[in-house]
């Protein structure tokens, strides 16, 4: 599927909570379903700066493809984590370079996005982004 | 239970603030401790100044910058009677406590010489760190650490061992922002005297819930922000023994703060006027003393009492939740509740809290020393304030309560 898919998919599943606490929930069991990145790479180089939480996030390619790993030491970081790289793991740099963020305001977590809110949502997008500019320029 | 030394519910009429809803539900303001709410009486002289005598002050000949500074200068002699200075020219209209230690800081650094020390507290806020630090960079002198203990008081026999007559000053809080204790000022002032050292407390934390005697105290210079206290953001007080302001160089250049320029040569203005550079923020300041006026007709007994029972209150029904642990628990503290529960971290439940109207501040507080000594990486801080209730605390726990169920 493409990232446009996913996030379509992910805003689809949003769209049947009723309230912030079913999504809150949902939020939380994506969390546990994060794929964990290896101990070896929760690193301090791997902390993404801006988060009042901890959160590690590693990248790697396989084929043409960049995937990503993830971990954080608070579970609500770790859901957002989860639903982003839900949407942007195991795509082309290019695709991940050239992908719209706006489904985030779509699923009711708009409050996340802005710059100030300390789980810096906006940090992780930023970050992914990078890793998949940092492989584009390798795969050129 | 809590047995009312006022009428709640009148006071809380005077906060439109907690009124509003946050998320559907009804505000709990549980960051007071952070900044305190606006009572109605600062937010109309906030008004009654802009719509009516908004003027600069000390310098205009005409009516409103006279009305102006006369109002002004009545906020200090406020503040001077609150804080029983001896003379309104050791209070310094400052833009807040922050800007009171920098001020001092830099004063000392001609004051100062390589291996000249510095002690500070572990309990302290960053602001009252890396002034410091930035002074003994600039100077040479040595930084010391008075260490804390597990129940968040620090270790006075420690603090005894590191005075000497190298020490030429003492920096500490009033009372710790991220746990609430209250230290021993009046042993810390003394003890410092005792080898000639100069001593600074910060009380942005005591001076919502204890009225401070700086004659009293004996201490050299004590300084506060007016938003902890139902004051405005952006302005405060240092206050210093005339005998200090009158050693230390002016901090900012300007206009206010001299006596004459030439361009060879300028004299400064007296005190306070030497370290009130530039145009103050006058309608800060007078809503200053608005905050001083509003809670001194409450009383600060009253509110001392009554927060005391909020605390204990809280502490109690906190704790009957599995796997809570509340840091810092001495006896002698203000309602600050800094709280873990085990397994969980800080900044999910300060989300879920706040998704149910409760306001709490989540992190490291600006004391990461003190987060590093307990060994972890933040706290949620509920602090209240005399205008919180019983009921609001029963609607913390059951949502704390909430939160811990969707979080395991």
């Amino acid at each position: 599927m493409s990232i446009k898919e996913i996030q379509e998919e992910i805003v689809d599943e949003f769209s049947m909570f009723e309230d912030w606490m079913q999504r809150y929930e949902y939020m939380i069991e994506l969390g546990k379903s994060l794929p964990m990145i290896k101990e070896q790479y929760k690193t301090d180089d791997n902390i993404i700066k801006g988060c009042q939480s901890k959160v590690w996030v590693h990248a790697e390619l396989e084929g043409d493809r960049l995937v990503f790993t993830a971990d954080s030491d608070a579970i609500i970081t770790k859901g957002i984590i989860a639903i982003l790289i839900r949407a942007f793991s195991n795509q082309k740099p290019k695709d991940i370079i050239d992908a719209d963020t706006s489904f985030i305001d779509e699923i009711g977590l708009k409050e996340h996005l802005s710059p100030t809110r300390a789980n810096g949502l906006v940090s992780m997008i930023k970050q992914l982004k990078l890793y998949a500019v940092a492989y584009q320029t390798q795969l050129n | 239970m809590i047995q009312t030394v006022f009428d709640i519910l009148s006071i809380r009429k005077d906060f439109p603030i907690l009124n509003r809803k946050v998320n559907g539900y009804p505000l709990v303001y549980l960051d007071n401790a952070a900044t305190s709410q606006t009572p109605q009486k600062v937010i109309d002289t906030i008004v009654d100044y802009y719509s009516n005598y908004n003027a600069n002050i000390h310098r205009g000949v005409h009516t409103l910058s006279q009305e102006a500074t006369d109002v002004y200068e009545q906020a200090r002699q406020k503040i001077q009677k609150h804080f029983n200075a001896a003379k309104s020219q050791e209070i310094i209209f400052t833009s807040g406590t922050t800007h009171g230690i920098n001020l001092v800081a830099n004063g000392f650094t001609t004051l100062l010489e390589k291996g000249d020390e510095i002690i500070v507290s572990a309990l302290e806020h960053h602001s009252n760190i890396v002034p410091w630090q930035m002074l003994c960079e600039r100077t040479g002198a040595v930084l010391k650490v008075i260490p804390m203990n597990l129940e968040g008081k620090l270790v006075m026999e420690e603090y005894h061992k590191l005075l000497s007559n190298r020490t030429k000053l003492v920096f500490c809080n009033h009372v710790s922002n991220a746990l609430g204790t209250i230290n021993p000022i009046e042993k810390i002032i003394t003890a410092a005297h005792n080898v000639g050292a100069a001593v600074l407390i910060d009380g942005a934390q005591a001076a919502p819930h204890i009225k401070a005697d700086v004659q009293k105290l004996d201490v050299d210079f004590y300084v506060v922000s007016a938003h902890k206290m139902c004051g405005p953001t952006g302005v405060g007080m240092l206050y210093g023994k005339e005998e200090w302001l009158n050693k230390l160089p002016p901090y900012q250049g300007g206009g206010e703060m001299i006596a004459e320029v030439s361009f060879e040569k300028t004299t400064y203005a007296d005190l306070p006027h030497k370290f009130e550079a530039g145009t103050p923020n006058i309608c800060g300041g007078i809503a200053f003393g608005a905050a001083l006026d509003y809670m001194n007709a409450i009383g600060f007994d009253a509110i001392a009492q009554y927060e005391h029972e909020l605390l204990q209150y809280a502490t109690q029904e906190l704790l009957a939740i599995d796997g809570l642990r509340i840091y810092g628990d001495t006896k002698e503290k203000t309602a600050v509740i800094s709280f873990n529960i085990e397994g969980l971290h800080p900044y999910d439940i300060g989300s879920i809290l706040d998704k149910l109207g409760v306001a709490v501040r989540t992190g490291h507080h600006c004391a990461q020393p003190i987060m590093d000594f307990y060994k972890i990486p933040g706290t949620v801080r509920a602090s209240f304030s005399f205008y919180n209730t019983k009921e609001e605390v029963d609607i913390l726990v059951s949502s704390v309560r909430r939160a811990k169920t969707m979080l395991s």
